[in-house]
């Protein structure tokens, strides 16, 4: 999964006046989550794209846990891109990213512990999610700390809104219900949940359909 | 850039030591409420084993945790070792030791009509299933034979597949009535079968499987066995005392 050609966004901020949401920086945010998605267009962070998506609740909160570990640490070793050796570098990376992902596990053990025990081991394996070393390497490391904090929220929106799209899906026909209300029962129609939908191969499926049409909509086509 | 060796160790001591300040002062400063949290998802899982928790507010079960259950601590021997509290018992720490040297909390419910009377019996339970350790709290009706209530707990079963025993409310289900002892006395424990969708109704020490989780199962049976192994000792003296009394 590391080796994906990314393609570091070209535009460095030179000009010292530059508004904080100007078109290029407003494009940090946006293209992540549509033409430049992490999951369904980079296909990375697929792992957890799979395991949490049972339920709309632990898949929000685990958008959630990513977006912010992604923006601070893209923040953080942008601030330090001048310091860090470069023969070390990806330690140093490891590390920033390490801290954030323990800190958000402690503070849902302590603020949000249903939520916690939910996604489990998911959460300390952010550590390894593709999305926030790729975005450290490609992005973070060559420039200014807001622009990159920028780059770390859209690439977390942009994930967390698939992750979304994916639980709605899996959730609706896995369980008949969404965000835990029991949508068919309400409506007064019995549902026999579809098992494959709970089960990690449901997401395959859903995931495989998304991108597919996300990509038939864009005209994206993978370049040899 | 290149820069030199001595920069380079300097630098990963200094993340090392940043890194190291941050996250022991973020544990320190949360441990309490995450105690606390513990705390309350204990009292909760025992008192679900014995009246319907379902809708109700957390704050309440832990008041109804209160007012309705008791708790002592027991050795393997069935006696009650003085001067413990059940809830200062750390069971993981326990399970680590041979069952023989373990302490075992027991926890009690009083019916209402008769407060000497005790309706119910709970106990926790510790495992292993396919990933990392289980564990649960089981309540048995005074016969200490029948099961009244199950739940379970895990650490990081697979979401969808073993993870169903704390998620499924229809996995603790089926446990509810099956018996842990044969009509000669002999500890049959309960098993979980491989397999999904067959009917136990008749076989008192049988449960339906988990498709795709039959390793979890087999944690869960391993479990059972383990722990009503050891409080049989337990229900031994709380058995004589009940025939003496009659």
């Amino acid at each position: 999964m590391s080796t994906e050609t990314l393609t570091a966004p070209a535009e460095k901020v030179k000009e010292p006046k530059e508004p904080l949401f100007s078109k290029k920086n407003k494009k940090l945010i946006s293209n992540p989550l549509d033409i430049d998605n992490p999951v369904t267009v980079q296909v990375l962070g697929i792992c957890s794209a799979l395991a949490v998506t049972v339920q709309l609740k632990p898949s929000f909160a685990m958008a959630l846990a990513l977006t912010f570990v992604t923006a601070f640490s893209n923040l953080f070793i942008s601030l330090l891109r001048n310091t860090i050796p470069s023969r070390i570098r990806i330690i140093v990376q490891l590390a920033i990213v390490s801290l954030w992902v323990t800190i958000v596990d402690q503070v849902l053990q302590a603020f949000a512990y249903d939520i916690s025990k939910q996604l489990s081991v998911f959460v300390s394996l952010i550590i390894t999610n593709c999305i926030v070393m790729g975005r450290l390497e490609a992005f973070a490391l060559a420039n200014k700390p807001w622009p990159s904090f920028l780059d770390g929220l859209g690439n977390g929106l942009g994930y967390g809104a698939v992750l979304m799209a994916v639980a709605f899906f899996r959730e609706l026909l896995g369980s008949g219900s969404l965000w835990g209300f029991k949508i068919f029962e309400g409506m007064g129609l019995a549902y026999q949940g579809n098992g494959v939908m709970l089960i990690p191969a449901g997401a395959c499926l859903v995931l495989g359909i998304l991108i597919w049409a996300q990509r038939a909509r864009n005209g994206y086509f993978e370049t040899e | 850039m290149q820069r030199s060796n001595t920069y380079i160790i300097l630098y990963t001591l200094a993340l090392t030591v940043f890194c190291g300040v941050v996250l022991s002062l973020t544990a320190m400063g949360l441990r309490p409420l995450q105690d606390a949290n513990k705390e309350q998802e204990r009292k909760i899982n025992i008192v679900s084993t014995v009246v319907k928790t379902e809708g109700m507010e957390k704050d309440n079960i832990v008041k109804a945790y209160d007012e309705m259950i008791e708790g002592f601590v027991v050795d393997f021997n069935g006696k009650v070792v003085e001067g413990m509290l059940p809830g200062a018992v750390n069971i993981p720490k326990e399970y680590k030791k041979p069952l023989q040297e373990r302490v075992f909390p027991v926890y009690t419910s009083k019916s209402k009509e008769n407060p000497d009377k005790v309706e119910f019996y709970i106990f926790p339970l510790y495992g292993f299933g396919l990933w990392n350790n289980i564990s649960g709290y089981v309540s048995l009706k005074s016969d200490l034979n029948t099961i009244n209530g199950i739940n379970f707990g895990h650490v990081s079963e697979t979401p969808g597949l073993g993870a169903r025993i704390t998620d499924d409310p229809a996995i603790s289900e089926r446990y509810k009535g099956k018996t842990l002892f044969n009509e000669k006395g002999e500890l049959q424990s309960v098993v979980m079968q491989k397999g999904e969708g067959n009917n136990y109704d008749d076989a008192p020490h049988k449960v339906d499987g988990m498709s795709g989780a039959t390793l979890t199962g087999k944690g869960v049976n391993n479990m059972l066995e383990d722990y009503f192994t050891a409080y049989q000792n337990y229900f031994k003296t709380v058995t004589n005392t009940q025939t003496t009394q009659k």
